[in-house]
């Protein structure tokens, strides 16, 4: 049990936050929220000054273009950039996060360098094709067809909650090439695609979300042709391929998100201060108790970094208790502060405002609570498959 | 960084838990609760002597002083063993006396004072806990001294002096005798912090000649008392409210921090160990034609219960790490909630089960009771940590 940081984790910390004093404020003004090639604009180009200081791809193995550094000094690299108020990952999230990590562990040496150098650089921006309307939580059940033409896959269908689509270049697309039937399990017969978002046939419809931003679309396919050597991985075997993304989360997933509760909670505690409402004492041991969630999902952030620094690999346990614990937190955040707000709480303008109806999605997006504690269950706890 | 346990922590750990797998099996656990509630209740010497000898309250101890010489994260991995198992005693405050009297932080009082706080690194005192703040005392009848905290001054007086004083109380917790300590009884809320701990019989507006419970010391025994370390008192908890009168730092602040920390331990290995208990259950209670885990309404229980200790873990030993009062706090709430809301859903999973005595689980939850209104209880973490919301902005989670 050592919290203390070796020389190499300090030095790196030290050095990062001598370039962010430098680079943040050569940064231009942040663009629109509404305001989609602005902010493509913007994020590529926060991903360019990270590329061109040698900070792209951290996470990623270096043979990949990446810098292989270790859990911690990732979670180093996070804190710090949380901290110092730098751009977070945008428009860079799904080809950093995701595909990227895919076509690093699964692609032929021609589709990494074909792809890879791009999302590290900024150049290209890619987007996520898995979810359908018939299958969010079940997303192996999933019925986008691609059905093979000479040296095309031919793909009909619909996605949705795609973040990103209208600005994307690229959608890593799960799609189905062997029928659902009751002989095979519905995991098999899936296939990993590139698609290219510019290919005829590709519709893009944003959504709107409760918070009345468009941050989602829905994807329409309608006999859009992608070229086979876009397929990463066998034929019918996406679904492994798309796990093997997992094995590159660390436990670093919401390092600025925990950073950034911290923040947050430190500033409703001033505002009710400065407000009159820290005489209450419901109101002041409220915020008490979150300082205590908070420190609680900082430890955990910790004790799952160093697990997966120490298994190289897919923090067991601490994924879904994370994200469960988070999810909850960062909802009675935001609960709190409408209640430090009072009356301004119904003032859509305000941002604590926006980011309590964003909040709602946590518990739903990336995995439901519900899915989660059906992994915990199941996988940690050993019960039963459930019914 | 490197958060996990080493291989000494989990070997320690391990070790601690087949200790008591074998010297504190369940049946002697049941024999206590189930026997006569007088006798069962008494704390066992020997079990308490072979615990002491396997060095449970001498882990801090420095080796030249024939401890161990491991720190607060060890102490902590065994408390939270202790909690798993249930075992019963004053374990807290017998290893801080322990701590205490072998590093020269109790001053040197006569000989006979001396010998009461001696033996507690070797488990042959018991020696229980009086905290200003007026929470009752536990295993009084079975304790040789008590560890007394003022508002700043600590102090060890023989268990005697206490207990002709206090009354005993009939006990939720069967394993757990508690006795309501005279001055807490009749002083108004608020009033009594004012002073620096409680003073029997002593006139009001007669100025304490000392700092911690005087009980007229009898027999000649002058108390054991704390190097002095003087500090002001501070009068500021969280708010200014919750807490007045009780100093933030001095020597009993951070024995108050300690044995918060120990006693969040064993809440985290009594969470722990109630969420293995209803996981077996709902594997092999069958209802239905399936086990009962296999329906997702049970499922989601147990699934809350495993977040709510490995929340609590992650935060208890980062306090044993840091020691910082913050964190401290932060681990004995989270883990009072954990160990009480583990046991209230475990009840739970076990049905009708859960509500008869011959089941653990109550008294799983009937402990979690008693430890979470020990030391620092939720109301006084809450207030600390609102507190360092607004004094500590911009520094580390």
């Amino acid at each position: 049990m050592d919290l203390a940081f070796t020389e190499d984790e300090e030095d790196f910390r030290h050095r990062l936050r001598a370039w962010l004093a430098d680079a943040l404020p050569k940064l231009p003004d942040p663009p629109h929220p509404a305001d989609w090639p602005g902010r493509r604009a913007y994020d590529c180009g926060w991903q360019r000054m990270l590329h061109d200081a040698g900070y792209a791809g951290l996470h990623w193995p270096e043979d990949a273009g990446g810098r292989g550094v270790t859990p911690t000094q990732h979670l180093i690299f996070l804190e710090e950039t949380e901290r110092a108020g730098a751009p977070y990952v945008g428009a860079g999230f799904v080809g950093l996060l995701h595909a990227g990590p895919t076509i690093a562990a699964e692609g032929t040496p021609e589709q990494r360098a074909r792809w890879l150098p791009p999302i590290l650089r900024g150049d290209e921006v890619w987007c996520q094709g898995f979810s359908e309307p018939d299958a969010g939580s079940d997303l192996a059940s999933l019925r986008t067809r691609a059905v093979r033409d000479g040296d095309a896959y031919v793909i009909s269908g619909s996605k949705i909650w795609t973040s990103h689509a209208e600005i994307a270049d690229w959608c890593e697309l799960l799609v189905r090439t062997a029928p659902l039937n009751a002989d095979t399990p519905k995991h098999r017969g899936i296939t990993w695609l590139a698609m290219p978002m510019d290919a005829p046939g590709v519709t893009v419809r944003p959504l709107r979300t409760l918070a009345g931003t468009a941050e989602f679309a829905e994807v329409f396919l309608d006999e859009v042709r992608v070229p086979v050597t876009n397929r990463v991985g066998a034929e019918n075997d996406g679904w492994r391929v798309t796990m093997v993304t997992l094995s590159f989360e660390r436990g670093t997933a919401f390092v600025g998100e925990v950073v950034a509760c911290r923040r947050v909670l430190e500033a409703l505690a001033r505002t009710a201060k400065a407000g009159g409402r820290w005489d209450d004492a419901v109101l002041r041991r409220r915020l008490g108790r979150l300082a205590a969630e908070c420190a609680a999902l900082w430890r955990l952030t910790q004790w799952n970094v160093s697990e997966a620094q120490r298994t190289g690999g897919v923090p067991g346990v601490g994924g879904s208790v994370f994200k469960l614990r988070f999810s909850q937190v960062r909802q009675e955040l935001y609960e709190a502060a409408a209640e430090v707000l009072g009356p301004d709480a119904l003032d859509a303008g305000q941002e604590w405002v926006a980011d309590r109806l964003s909040s709602l999605s946590y518990t739903i997006a990336a995995g439901t609570s519900q899915i989660q504690r059906n992994i915990v269950a199941e996988r940690i706890l050993g019960l039963p498959k459930g019914r | 960084m490197d958060f996990q346990l080493t291989d000494d922590q989990r070997a320690l750990k391990a070790g601690m838990r087949e200790l008591l797998e074998r010297r504190f099996p369940r049946s002697r656990l049941r024999a206590a609760v189930d026997g006569e509630a007088e006798r069962g209740a008494e704390v066992d010497r020997e079990l308490w002597r072979e615990l002491g000898a396997a060095g449970l309250f001498a882990l801090r101890v420095p080796e030249s002083a024939g401890g161990v010489g491991l720190g607060l994260p060890e102490a902590v991995l065994a408390f939270e063993e202790a909690g798993r198992a249930l075992l019963p005693g004053p374990l807290a405050a017998t290893e801080l006396t322990a701590h205490l009297s072998a590093a020269g932080r109790l001053a040197d009082g006569d000989a006979a004072a001396g010998s009461l706080v001696a033996g507690a690194v070797r488990g042959e005192t018991v020696v229980t806990a009086l905290d200003q703040g007026g929470a009752l005392v536990e295993h009084l009848a079975s304790a040789d001294a008590v560890l007394a905290l003022g508002a700043t001054a600590v102090e060890v007086i023989p268990a005697g002096a206490v207990a002709r004083s206090a009354e005993s109380i009939r006990s939720v917790d069967p394993a757990t005798p508690l006795h309501r300590p005279a001055p807490y009884r009749t002083a108004p809320h608020g009033a009594a912090p004012q002073r620096e701990a409680p003073q029997r019989g002593a006139p009001h507006g007669a100025a304490p000649q000392r700092e911690a419970p005087q009980r007229g010391a009898p027999h000649g025994t002058a108390p054991t008392r704390v190097a002095p370390q003087r500090t002001a008192v501070a009068g500021t908890g969280a708010s200014g409210e919750a807490t007045t009168g009780v100093a933030a730092s001095g020597p009993a602040a951070r024995l108050r921090r300690e044995a918060a920390l120990l006693t969040a331990a064993q809440q985290l290995g009594s969470a722990s160990r109630t969420v293995e208990l209803a996981v077996e259950h709902a594997k092999r209670r069958t209802q239905f034609g399936r086990p009962i885990g296999a329906f997702q309404a049970v499922q989601h229980l147990c699934a809350g219960m495993l977040v709510r200790a490995e929340s609590a873990r992650s935060v208890v030993y980062a306090a044993a790490v840091t020691e910082e009062p913050g964190d401290i706090a932060a681990a004995k709430l989270l883990a009072d909630e954990a160990a009480v809301r583990n046991a209230r859903d475990c009840l739970q999973v076990h049905g009708g089960m859960g509500f008869t005595w011959e089941s653990d689980v109550h008294l799983h939850l009937k402990r979690a009771w008693v430890r979470a209104g020990q030391w620092q209880c939720a109301a006084e973490a809450e207030e600390e940590l609102a507190a360092g919301l607004l004094s500590t902005v911009g520094a580390c989670l």
